[in-house]
């Protein structure tokens, strides 16, 4: 009788735990006893490594060769024309190997005429592929040196695994249809890890930039409108980030207060991320919509659209880290196209004149934005302007803080210069000097003007 | 081989059905003819019914019904009428409060007024259905305990659906009904405010919570094991103490030094229990409406140590300084 209660127990037991078999592994990676764990089981982490899919091998990258360039040789070169000839065949192999491994060049190409752009599919890799190496070379906060190819998300298919389409609302979602409007909500749906849970928060948030943030940084109310369901759809976000990524929240939030900045860096990567993806979706994918075939498109006629678990695929760094860019030069360069500066901003209070790469001096349009200042000053003489320099991430921070100071001179000393007293000229150095994160972006390369 | 020693027996005495006292003139009679289910015995008592129902639990059974009834129809409704879809989704599916756009004026019925209609009749209901503990009680000539034990959870329930939802504004502040989303609600709920661990109200409730039930195996392993001296005959031990209590008492005395006393633990077992919802109740009202992020509440007023020794990163966002990147 005994025996019988006990093992009716122990069976109980085993049907009610719906945990998974030990070891669990605990490894800590904040500060001791805030709880900054990762919990990881080592034959999940074994099956996970298994299941990393063998990389297709298309040889070691051709020597840097001179002589014709591929556009020299190949008609209709759009965006690999600088590759010489041997690579640019190593890239199109690739492409197939990774993309349509079954179905080969025709694929994309049209047989006998591959300069040909009468395919679809050929018109969106071309986007694809100028949609990778804008990843490769601008988010490098994101993607850091290891980069992206197109196997990241392909994995040898031509239609990626894990894509996404913005939800259709349900028919009973309509104040006419007299109940059963669920409110885009509580559905069982494995993209936020089977969550009730707004079943679609990529459209606000990986497709639009709606906010994302719920939480106030202060202990008292004070601004912040976000209400509870609001901080619903943000939750849904993040339960997708985490099945994307196989990681719990800790992965990159202070689990005591996840608003806060004091905590694992993975944040700040998975921030720029989010950005990254709304690039992806807004600037390469959407526009895509009408080139695609109908049966391509989503139920609202949509594309299909990438997420974090597109490329990542359940593990935190896809494919396993693995950098495969760096043996492709057609991924990782970028034409070194120059941006155009942006207009000079003369507006009531405030101006903003933009600077050349590496340059202190105002030119053409802006050294009319920095005359227009010069009047402004001249007719209200009450008014004191505040100069602030800045300058791009790229370079050193010590030239770089220099050349911001240099740049915020100019302005001055052409203020003074024109006759306005010293007095109402304020020099103001920045708490940040550095206006982007990466690389070069014409919108930083500023001096901002206060006029009070 | 069966065997008589208390009323916690494996064996069943069982007698013709208890009918209970006359009832006074204006209440009405109880309904139903009493039987007896052996299952039941093992768990309780084996008689079931009559039951008494009166207009205030005929009135709270109905309406609450209704309430039930409106929920399940949303649901249904929002599966599009597929009856195994209801079964397989409804763990998930719920009925949600109007969006947070309406404030507190009434919404387009399929726009949280269904939730609205829903959940008034639900509070009708459990109302009515507290008034009915309440004269029961009185009728019985008990005190009335248990009806303001229930009032306590009736105060956690009302300050979630009511009481907060109106002092922020809101319909849409209030939770879900549906199993699993006022789940997430409550997740997101403590993600939106910051933490409610550091609520040092909520800590109070689940520090009162975790009391009840150790309150509750520490008494019930108590009485069970002086029941063979006549403990489980509890109260003429409160008035009349016997060998049971003397050995219970000696046996807390000895292992932690302090015991409670036969009627004493049933007094601290009642408060723990009422202060749970209370206690509770007070931590949610005050979210959101006095305090908007609770963990830095707490360091400010040292209830929480500030997250030691570690950098802070730049918020990208404040970095970037408008600049898209």
């Amino acid at each position: 009788m005994m025996r019988r209660t006990l093992f009716t127990l122990l069976g109980l037991a085993a049907l009610l735990s719906a945990c998974e078999r030990p070891p669990v592994q605990s490894t800590q990676t904040g500060y001791r006893g805030t709880g900054m764990v990762q919990v990881d089981n080592p034959r999940s982490l074994a099956k996970a490594k298994a299941a990393l899919p063998a990389i297709p091998d298309v040889g070691p990258p051709s020597a840097p060769a001179d002589g014709p360039r591929a556009r020299d040789v190949y008609q209709n070169v759009k965006v690999l024309g600088d590759l010489s000839p041997v690579e640019f065949n190593r890239q199109m192999l690739a492409f197939q190997q990774w993309v349509a491994p079954t179905q080969g060049c025709p694929y994309c190409h049209v047989d006998g005429n591959f300069a040909d752009d009468s395919k679809y599919t050929k018109v969106v890799a071309r986007r694809m592929l100028e949609m990778t190496r804008n990843i490769n070379s601008r988010w490098t906060t994101h993607v850091a040196q290891t980069g992206v190819t197109c196997y990241t998300c392909h994995r040898g298919k031509p239609v990626p695994d894990n894509v996404w389409f913005t939800a259709v609302a349900p028919k009973n979602n309509r104040v006419g249809s007299g109940m059963g409007d669920d409110a885009g909500q509580n559905r069982a749906v494995p993209s936020i890890a089977w969550a009730s849970l707004p079943y679609d928060p990529f459209t606000p948030f990986l497709l639009q930039d709606e906010p994302i943030r719920a939480q106030t940084g202060t202990a008292l109310p004070t601004d912040n409108r976000m209400s509870i369901k609001q901080a619903e759809w943000t939750y849904s976000l993040m339960n997708h980030m985490s099945v994307a990524l196989g990681v719990n929240c800790t992965f990159c939030h202070n689990t005591q207060s996840f608003q806060s900045w004091q905590g694992p860096a993975q944040r700040v990567t998975a921030w720029h991320g989010i950005r990254m993806v709304r690039e992806m979706n807004k600037d390469y994918l959407t526009p895509l919509a009408a080139t695609f075939p109908p049966q391509r498109l989503g139920p609202a006629g949509d594309v299909a659209k990438v997420f974090c678990q597109t490329c990542h695929q359940g593990v935190n760094k896809p494919l396993g880290g693995l950098a495969m860019a760096k043996d492709f030069e057609g991924l990782v360069k970028v034409a070194a196209a120059v941006p155009a500066l942006p207009a000079p901003l003369a507006e009531d209070r405030r101006s903003v004149l933009y600077f050349d790469v590496g340059s202190a001096v105002l030119k053409g349009e802006q050294a009319k934005g920095l005359e227009l200042l010069v009047a402004t000053m001249a007719a209200e003489r009450r008014v004191v302007a505040t100069i602030s320099g800045y300058h791009s991430a790229a370079g050193t921070l010590t030239a770089n803080q220099e050349l911001a100071k240099k740049r915020a001179f100019t302005v001055r000393d052409a203020l003074i210069g024109a006759g306005i007293a010293q007095e109402r000229v304020r020099l103001e150095k920045p708490r940040q000097t550095e206006a982007n994160v990466a690389g070069e972006d014409p919108v930083a390369r500023r001096v901002e003007i206060t006029v009070r | 081989m069966a065997e008589y020693q208390n009323l916690f027996t494996r064996l069943q005495p069982v007698g013709p059905a208890q009918i209970g006292p006359e009832l006074p003139q204006g209440d009405s009679p109880r309904t139903g003819k009493p039987f007896f289910i052996y299952w039941l015995g093992w768990i309780g008592n084996a008689q079931i019914g009559p039951i008494y129902l009166g207009g205030l639990g005929l009135a709270s059974l109905i309406l609450g019904t209704l309430s039930i009834n409106i929920m399940g129809f949303n649901m249904l409704a929002q599966v599009d009428w597929d009856v195994v879809q209801f079964i397989r989704q409804l763990p998930w599916l719920a009925l949600e409060p109007p969006p947070p756009g309406y404030g507190l004026s009434l919404p387009p019925m399929n726009q949280g007024g269904w939730w609205l209609l829903s959940g008034g009749l639900l509070t009708a209901s459990i109302l009515l259905w507290w008034a009915r503990t309440y004269r029961r009680a009185r009728q019985m000539g008990l005190g009335t305990h248990v009806a303001w034990a229930f009032a306590s959870a009736i105060w956690l329930f009302l300050v979630l659906g009511f009481f907060r939802p109106v002092l922020m504004g809101s319909w849409g502040e209030a939770v879900p009904f549906g199993i699993f989303p006022h789940l997430d609600w409550t997740a997101a709920f403590s993600l939106r405010y910051g933490n409610l661990f550091y609520n040092p109200f909520h800590a109070l409730s689940i520090a009162f919570l975790y009391g009840s039930a150790l309150l509750f195996a520490m008494h019930g392993a108590t009485i069970l094991a002086v029941s063979r001296y006549g403990g489980d005959r509890e109260l003429d031990q409160i008035v009349d103490r016997g060998t049971a209590s003397e050995r219970a008492a000696l046996f807390w005395r000895w292992t932690m030094g302090f015991n409670a006393t036969m009627e004493s633990i049933h007094r601290w077992a009642w408060w723990c229990a009422v202060l749970t919802p209370l206690t509770g109740g007070i931590g949610i009202l005050l979210t959101g409406t006095v305090v908007d992020n609770w963990y830095l509440w707490a360091v400010k007023h040292g209830f929480a140590t500030p997250y030691p020794v570690v950098p802070v990163l730049p918020d990208p966002a404040t970095l970037l300084q408008g600049v898209k990147p």
